[in-house]
Formats: structure tokens, C-alpha cells, sequence
């Protein structure tokens, strides 16, 4: 590091100076002046081309100035120097803010300041909090005295004091987060041992205080480690990593976001399997009940159809029993209960089905929640719209990339984003007449009415097909007639997206995000309303249509064979699709060559297994499990398709807030709804009487009320329990009491975000304003300097006259 | 471990433990990988603390710093004399803050550090047109790489005076969450 230059300041008054210029004590007319001087000075810089770049000073002699400069001139630019004088120069070159990186002894001075606070409250400044203080203040600058009493050797033998009164582990601390040079904070530690009497040798430093805090650090670094451990390894386990980097590279972050969007819903899936494989399947499979009399053989259409065979597995709702399992009872004595032998763990299986449901949709709502939140703070914070360039430039490079390729993948992801940033931004500059605005929303509203037209015609075509499903019963040897109805959906879901494509074409939309948002919000639409209707349809008509069947194992099958479908058809549509778009564009050597990835569509299809999954999962424990089969599956179909037939969007667009958007719509319509389907099948409908748990209750809920009264007759030691359930599940007054603290917290807390808001903007103001000040100051110091220039040159010259006057007689020699 | 000399005094080891981020196992294993470079040049015994500089073109051809776009800018930052050229101090100096312990305010320190080109403690509109040609190797045209730099000082300068102070560059540190994940190399 350079060697710090020895900065003088001397404030030259002369008496011309006084009563030109209005004082800063003449407040009114400074006010009013004050403005038209920020005027003229902005003019004047403005006309002479200055813009604020002084020459960086290696020493402060004026016959050294034009050699720096000049050599500086080449890094500086094209821009002209501005021609400040000397003694301007030297006072910039010593403003505090100048002189944080450079010089020494402003660091010093600085880590003295906080070493000084930090003595004085006795523990630890929080590092963000002291980093907000980084430019020493002006008191250092003593600007009356003699600054060679604050040289770089008095600041540091001032830090080196300051050292001394610490703890060693905040002195460690305090060297380790400097901003110096290795060898210098070795001789600071040095200097600071030695003076501060303790012994050098390895005894004296075991010594109890030390060795305590010591201790202390050790073990936080040691938990550090073992955090940081966990960490790696954790994301050593995350599959895809490369495969993701590469997609990211070549497609861009959009493409990248549907990719991520998979793998957590991978993740979502994979914690909700966990406790029903632990409490329900697992348990259920090591008790299995009583054989029923005729199970059908093993045909290749269960995989299709999800019946026959699988009908009689721990698959479905039907096969779970509806008594307390591992309960090896003696005969039952006068009738009374039955007592466990010893070595029998009873397991209560309606009431685990119950719990483990209820407790695996908690989960998973927290989880969805809170991941939501999480994404939804990242990407917006308060008082920061703008900056994404800024960040994109200083904070998007990863300096942990340590190869050709990747580095390269990484430049060329770079180079994108900031390609896509700066459409986003052009895209918003032209203007538009108010008739093409009319005549936008016309079309707009026109396109709309048709999209939620065909929905409903789509609705009411399978409200119609499955009618008469019910009126058709299917008979045992025609089970792949069940297949229609999935068939029919399907058929539905993949034409009405490109019918809602091309009539998306005819309107014009100024940003590609808005473009893909409306068209996210059509799908979604139409897939929530046809999965409304075939709610209703299950619950509504096939329960009273199955009266006497195991209409649960129904149900679960129709949800099997719904996902099958979806599966093949998004597997035919991604491979046939993309495929013969390609060979066709390819063919006809068109401009537009190879297909776009629909991002939208894709998302909408991801969202919408994970719905059936959700609605499913009551009456058949293990659809997680298909589901995660199928996103497996989908991942590298998906993947190979892209690379092989697809190019990167036209019109690339910023995907920051799509997973947030994602992860919003999977909480929203869709956990939502599946939510209030599975409150309602528990709540509501009556179980069948001659399959699965729940078969002798009224509602599946009773089993939980049936343990309640139970416990109520086993003592007063669990009297709480039924307590709780009586006076707050049961009563409503705690729930709107709820409600209502949560909406208050809600508004405070909107109100405090207002507030932090509005204090952003003044604090933006005001460095605006003292920048504008610090312009003007500057500008004024040069002219000061340059007037007495002009006047101690005009003094000289005045003093030459005289010698030049016997001129004409030389002229007439 | 007997007859092996040791490279470092007991001494000397607690000062780069006390100083750096690093433990006393990955401060040896750091020497040695110093040492790595230039076998002929680096001694093996450092307990004199001998005045040896690795040249700039073997720090760079390191595989952590290889193929780092902003590898020359990094090296001479941490290097004595700003010419590249590290001692073992320096090669310690750079681990250690590049490393995931140090703290943000330091990682910024050094990141504007890395970023000012022509050492002037402004980052100015140059400065922001070299770190993103390098960010993008040259693909960008000169007019989107102008306007890029454009939106950056708009964003980040608050007292508009055309370029980006230290303050100005930790504020927008502050808003990036991924920053310390980003600004480390890991050895």
C-alpha cells in the first residue's frame, strides 16, 4: 500500500475576499442567493464539460502535479482535467472521504474509534451497526490546529493502546475484521502484547481470563465449522447442480425458474411421504388385516387404471383396518375392554390415519407458507425497488467457479441477465396515444371473454361426461372404460392452453412478464374450475351413487388414473410436441426456427399434479410417492427435451419474482383448495360402512371424538386434553379471537413498513442534497483560490510596468 | 514428525492464527500450496521470514484464480507494492478475507478495492465499463455495456456526483443477500 501523503491545510484570508460574496450570517439572503448560485456553478461546470474528477494526488508539490496528471490522464478517460488549482486540489486530496482506502492512518484512526467505544461498553459492537460510521469524523481533522500533532504514528500508537485495554478475543476480533495488511496487523499485535506488560512466553498466556475466552471462542468456532460442515454437505446431496448451472447458462434465469419450481416441489412431496410411510403404510403393512375372499390377479391395466389388484393393497383407503392394531387380547371378560398382553404396543389405526393427515397437511402448509414469505422478502425489500443492476454487476459474480467451462457458463448467464434487465428497461420508454390505448383494452376485454367462454365450455363438457359415467355404471371386465373420463380432462388440458395461446396472439402486451402472467392466470382458471367440478362430482354425486361400494377407494382410483394420464400426456406432448415443431420449422427453414419453452404452461401442468396429489393423498397414502416417481421422470425428460429441441426465449425477460409468483399460486388455489376438500371429506361426508378406518362413524372426524371421550373417562390426570378440545376446537369464540389478532398484527405491521418507507426517501434526499452542496462548496473554494490567482498575477504584473514604460524610446532608438 | 524442521515458529503461528481467519492446519496447508508455486523461489523455512515474492504469473495460473476474470485486479490488490507479486503475508492476507468467515464489511472493503481500477477510491463510469466487459468477456456491444453502466451509477450514486464512493458501494452490498456467498474462494 502506498505511503500516505502529509496533508497540509492552510485557509489564506485576504481582505479582498470579505464583502464580495454574501456571508453564510446574512441567513436571509443566503437562502434566496443560494439557489441561483447552485444555478450558476451547475451552468458554468456544465458549459467548461467538468465533471467531478480530480487527479488522485501521489505527492502534494505543484511541479509534480503535471507529471501525475498527465500520467494519470490515461486511465482517467477522454474527459478533459479540470483545471482546479494546487491548493483546491490539496484540500480535496484531504477530505475524509478520500481518504478512507488510501490512507493508513484513516484506518487507524477509525478502528481507534471503535476500539474506543467498544471499551467504553464493554462488549462486543454488532458489525453492521459500526460499519455505518466508516469515515472518521471531522474532529480527527482538527482544521484550526497544526495537523502534524494527529500524524499516522500518534493515530496508531493510540489504536495500539486502545488494543491493549481489550480481551484478547475481542482483540483478535477487532485485528482479524481490519482492513490492513497482514504484516502490519502482525506488528499492531506485537506492539500491543509487548506494552501491555503480560508475559510473552506460552505460559503467561493460559492464563485463567484468557484461557476461558479462548475456550469460549473455540467452541463457537467449532460450532461454526460443524454448521458450515452440515452445510456442504447438504448441498453436496442436492441432486442436479451442474445440470442446472448448464440450463441456467444457456436458456437464462426464466427457463432456470421452472427447473428450481420442480425440485421443490420435489422436496414438498418428500416431506409429506415421510410420516405417512411411517405412521400409516409402514404400520399398516407389518399388521396386514384379514385376506379378502377373491383378489383378482395381477394384470398390466392396474398401472393404468389403478384397480384390480391394487384395490386390495396398502395403496388405498379400503384396505386399512378401523381397529387398534398389535392388541393381542385375552377372550373379553364380562364384557369389559380388552387389555394388552405384555410385549404389545396397541396402535389406535383410525386415529393415527386421522392424526397423521391432519399433522402432514400442517406441515406442509407452515412449510409452503413459510417458504413463500421467505422468497417473498428476498425479492422485495423495503425502499429498494431499483438497484438490480448495481447488484447484478458487483454481487452476481461467484468467484467460488474454478473452471473454463463453468466460468464461461457463468459469463454467458452474466450476460444475459444483464441483456434481459435491459430490455425490461427499454421496453418501457415508448409512449402511446390514448385511441391505441382504447383500442388495446378492447381487444384486451374481447380475448378475455372468449378464454373464459371456452372454460365453461370445457366445464360444462365434463360436468356432462361424467353424468353419464354415472348413469353407465362400468362393469368388471371393462375396467379401461374408466379411463375415459381422465381422458376426456386431459384431452381438455392440453387443447384449451394452445387455443388460449393463439388468441393471446391477437393482443399486444408491453412487457413479456405481463404477457406470461395472463396467460398463467387463464390456465389456472380453467384447471381449478374442471378439478372444482370433478370435486363435486366425487363428493356430491358418487358417494350417494356408490352407496353399498367402497367409495373412498373410488375416489382414490379416479385421483391414480388422473395422474397417470396427465403423466403420459405431458410426456407426449413434451416429446412430440417439441419434437415435430422442430422438424417442421426445420423443414421450412422459417425465421423463427426452433421452439420457445412455455414456461407458463409447464408451470401450470407442474402445479396441477401437485393438486391431485393433494387431493388424493387422504384416500391413497401413497400418491406422494407416484408423484415423486413422476417429477423424477419429468426432470430429465424435460431437460433432454430442452437442450435437444428448444432455444432460449425471444424476448428475454427478468424471472426474479417468478418463484415467488410460483410458490404463491401452489399455497393459494392450489393447497388451498385441496385443503378445503380434504376439511370437507372429514368434516362432512359420511365414511363408507365396509372398508377402511373410519367405516363404523358417521364422519371421519368422530374417531377423534370418540378418543376425546375416552380420555375423559380415564381420569382426572388428562382432564386438560378434553378441556382443550371442548372449550377451543369446539367452541368458535377462540377462533375469531385469533382472527382478530392476526389482522391487527397485519396492519401493524403494514403501517411500520409505510413509516420505514418514507424515512428511506428523506435519507435519499438529503445525501442528494448534501451532494449538490458539496459540488457547490468545491466549486467556490476554486474560485477563491483562482481569483487570488488572478490578482496576485495582476499584482506581479503591475509591478513589471514600470521597467516596460522607457519602451517607446527603444522604439524610437 | 520428528526430524522434520519446522517452517514456522510457535510464535509466528499464532500470529497469522490470531490475524487471519484460518487455523493452524489450514495455515500449513496454505504455505504448502504456496510453497506449490514455486518450489525453487519459496524456502522451507520461514522461521527468518525471508523476503520472498511468488511472481504474478504463478499466483494466476493457481486453479481457484485461473480462470477469474477479475484474477490481475485481485492479485494486485493484495500484493505489497500493487504490482501483483505476493509474499506469503500478501497470499494469506487474500485467502483469508476471500474466505467464508470473513465478515461483509470487509469482503466489501476489498470487493471495491478489486472493482476501482484505476485506484482513485472512486469506482467512476471507467472503472463500471472494465468490470462489466470483463463480467461478460467482451459479448456485450459498447453501447449496452454504456447504458449498463448507466442504470448502475443511477441506482447506487446518492449524492450524485458521477461516481461510486465506499458508502455507496456498501449500500448496495447490503441489499444483495448472496454477496458473502458469492465473494469467496474456497482452498
Amino acid at each position: 500500500m502506498a505511503q500516505p501523503p502529509a496533508f497540509v491545510f492552510n485557509i489564506l484570508e485576504t481582505p479582498e475576499d470579505q464583502g464580495q460574496d454574501p456571508s453564510p450570517y446574512d441567513e436571509s439572503e443566503v437562502h434566496d442567493s443560494f439557489h441561483q448560485l447552485i444555478q450558476e456553478q451547475s451552468q458554468r461546470a456544465a458549459e467548461e464539460g467538468l465533471e467531478l474528477r480530480v487527479l488522485p494526488q501521489r505527492e502534494p508539490g505543484p511541479e509534480t502535479l503535471g507529471a501525475s496528471g498527465s500520467g494519470h490522464q490515461a486511465l482517467l478517460g477522454p474527459e478533459g482535467v479540470p483545471d482546479y488549482s494546487t491548493a483546491t486540489l490539496r484540500i480535496l486530496a484531504s477530505m475524509p472521504s478520500r481518504t478512507i482506502g488510501r490512507s493508513r492512518g484513516a484506518i487507524l484512526s477509525q478502528y481507534y474509534n471503535r476500539t474506543v467505544r467498544l471499551r467504553r461498553r464493554g462488549s462486543r459492537p454488532p458489525l453492521g451497526g459500526v460499519g455505518r460510521s466508516a469515515r472518521p469524523s471531522l474532529r480527527l481533522y482538527d482544521l484550526e490546529l497544526d495537523p502534524t500533532a494527529f500524524q499516522e504514528e500518534e493515530k496508531r500508537t493510540l489504536l495500539v493502546k486502545e488494543l491493549q485495554g481489550l480481551t484478547v478475543a475481542q482483540r483478535d476480533h477487532m485485528l482479524r475484521g481490519m482492513p490492513l495488511s497482514l504484516a502490519e496487523k502482525r506488528s499492531l499485535r506485537e506492539e500491543s502484547w509487548t506494552q501491555s506488560g503480560k508475559q510473552r512466553g506460552p505460559q503467561g498466556r493460559r492464563g485463567l481470563l484468557p484461557c476461558c475466552s479462548r475456550l469460549r471462542y473455540a467452541c463457537g468456532l467449532a460450532l461454526h465449522s460443524l454448521g458450515l460442515a452440515l452445510l456442504s454437505a447438504l448441498q453436496a446431496l442436492t441432486p442436479w447442480r451442474y445440470a442446472l448451472k448448464q440450463i441456467g447458462g444457456q436458456f437464462g434465469s426464466s427457463v432456470l425458474s421452472y427447473f428450481l419450481f420442480l425440485k421443490t416441489l420435489l422436496a414438498f412431496n418428500a416431506l409429506l411421504l415421510l410420516p405417512l410411510l411411517a405412521f400409516i403404510v409402514g404400520v399398516q403393512a407389518a399388521f396386514p388385516p384379514a385376506p379378502a375372499d377373491s383378489v383378482p390377479t395381477f394384470t398390466g391395466l392396474e398401472l393404468l387404471t389403478g384397480g384390480g389388484r391394487f384395490s386390495h393393497s396398502v395403496m388405498y383407503y379400503g384396505y386399512y383396518s378401523n381397529t387398534t392394531l398389535n392388541q393381542l387380547c385375552g377372550p373379553p371378560l364380562d364384557g369389559s375392554q380388552c387389555t394388552p398382553e405384555a410385549g404389545g404396543l396397541p396402535y389406535n389405526m383410525p386415529l393415527a390415519y386421522l392424526f397423521t393427515m391432519g399433522m402432514s397437511f400442517f406441515i406442509t402448509c407452515i412449510t409452503l407458507v413459510y417458504s413463500m414469505s421467505r422468497s417473498f422478502g428476498e425479492s422485495y425489500r423495503v425502499g429498494s425497488t431499483s438497484g438490480v443492476h448495481a447488484i447484478t454487476v458487483f454481487c452476481s459474480w461467484d468467484y467460488k467457479v474454478t473452471q473454463k467451462w463453468p466460468s464461461r457458463l457463468q459469463q454467458d448467464n452474466i450476460r444475459t441477465q444483464l441483456k434481459e434487465l435491459l430490455a425490461e428497461w427499454q421496453l418501457q420508454q415508448g409512449p402511446r396515444s390514448v385511441w391505441g390505448r382504447l383500442r388495446q383494452v378492447a381487444i384486451l376485454g374481447f380475448v378475455w371473454l372468449l378464454c373464459l367462454g371456452t372454460t365453461l365450455g370445457c366445464t360444462l363438457a365434463v360436468y356432462a361426461f361424467s353424468e353419464l359415467m354415472i348413469k353407465n355404471p362400468v362393469s368388471a371386465e371393462r375396467e379401461w372404460e374408466l379411463l375415459a373420463l381422465p381422458l376426456v380432462v386431459c384431452l381438455l388440458n392440453l387443447g384449451a392452453p394452445y387455443l388460449y395461446r393463439g388468441l393471446a396472439a391477437l393482443e399486444r402486451h408491453d412487457s413479456p412478464i405481463l404477457e406470461v402472467y395472463v396467460a398463467i392466470c387463464r390456465n389456472l382458471i380453467l384447471k381449478m374450475v374442471i378439478l372444482g367440478i370433478l370435486c363435486y362430482h366425487w363428493l356430491g354425486r358418487r358417494v350417494g351413487a356408490l352407496k353399498g361400494q367402497c367409495w373412498e377407494n373410488f375416489v382414490g382410483q379416479e385421483l391414480y388414473r388422473l395422474m397417470v394420464m396427465d403423466f403420459v400426456f405431458t410426456l407426449l406432448d413434451t416429446l412430440f410436441g417439441e419434437l415435430v415443431w422442430r422438424f417442421i420449422s426445420e423443414k421450412q427453414r422459417k425465421k423463427r426456427g426452433k421452439p420457445e419453452f412455455d414456461i407458463a404452461r409447464n408451470v401450470l401442468e407442474l402445479i396441477y399434479g401437485q393438486t391431485l396429489t393433494w387431493l388424493g393423498v387422504l384416500f391413497s397414502p401413497l400418491l406422494p410417492a407416484m408423484q415423486i416417481v413422476k417429477l423424477l421422470v419429468l426432470f430429465y425428460v424435460k431437460k433432454m427435451s430442452l437442450m435437444a429441441n428448444c432455444r432460449a426465449p425471444r424476448r428475454p425477460w427478468l424471472a426474479s419474482h417468478m418463484s415467488t409468483v410460483f410458490v404463491s399460486l401452489l399455497c393459494f388455489p392450489s393447497f388451498l383448495g385441496a385443503a378445503i376438500f380434504l376439511c370437507y371429506a372429514i368434516w362432512q361426508v359420511r365414511p363408507s360402512s365396509i372398508c377402511g378406518p373410519f367405516r363404523t362413524l358417521d364422519t371421519m372426524y368422530e374417531a377423534g371424538k370418540v378418543w376425546v371421550r375416552h380420555l375423559e373417562k380415564a381420569g382426572p390426570r388428562v382432564s386438560w386434553l378434553p378441556w382443550i378440545h371442548r372449550y377451543l376446537v369446539e367452541n368458535t369464540f377462540p377462533i375469531y379471537l385469533v382472527s382478530a389478532l392476526l389482522l391487527a398484527v397485519i396492519y401493524l405491521n403494514i403501517q411500520v413498513v409505510k413509516g420505514q418507507r418514507k424515512v428511506i426517501c428523506l435519507l435519499k434526499e438529503q445525501i442528494s442534497n448534501e451532494g449538490e452542496d458539496k459540488i457547490f462548496l468545491i466549486n467556490k473554494l476554486h474560485s477563491v483560490y483562482e481569483g487570488k490567482e488572478r490578482s496576485r498575477v495582476g499584482r506581479a504584473q503591475e509591478a513589471e510596468m514600470p521597467p516596460t514604460l522607457p519602451a517607446d524610446e527603444r522604439d524610437a532608438r | 514428525m520428528g526430524n522434520k524442521p519446522a517452517v514456522f515458529t510457535h510464535e509466528q503461528l499464532e500470529a497469522y492464527q490470531d490475524c487471519t481467519f484460518f487455523t493452524r492446519k489450514e495455515i500449513m496447508r496454505l504455505f504448502y500450496r504456496y510453497q506449490d508455486l514455486a518450489p525453487q523461489l519459496v524456502p522451507l523455512d520461514y522461521t527468518s521470514s525471508p523476503d520472498v515474492k511468488v511472481p504474478y504469473e504463478l499466483i494466476s495460473s493457481m486453479p481457484e484464480l485461473k480462470d477469474n476474470p477479475f484474477r490481475q485486479r485481485i492479485a494486485q490488490v493484495f500484493s505489497e507494492d500493487g504490482d501483483g507479486h505476493m509474499t506469503l503475508n500478501n497470499f494469506l492476507d487474500m485467502f483469508s478475507v476471500m474466505s467464508e468467515m470473513a465478515p461483509r464489511d470487509l469482503k466489501a472493503y476489498y470487493a471495491f478495492k478489486i472493482y476501482d481500477f484505476n485506484d482513485d477510491d472512486y469506482i467512476c463510469a471507467w472503472d463500471l465499463e472494465q468490470t462489466v466487459t470483463k463480467l461478460t468477456r467482451g459479448e456485450l456491444s459498447a453501447e449496452e455495456v454504456s447504458l449498463v453502466c448507466e442504470k448502475v451509477l443511477d441506482e447506487a450514486d446518492a449524492d450524485h456526483d458521477g461516481r461510486l464512493s465506499l458508502d455507496d458501494f456498501q449500500h448496495v452490498i447490503l441489499r444483495a443477500p448472496d454477496f458473502l456467498s458469492t465473494f469467496h474462494i474456497r482452498i
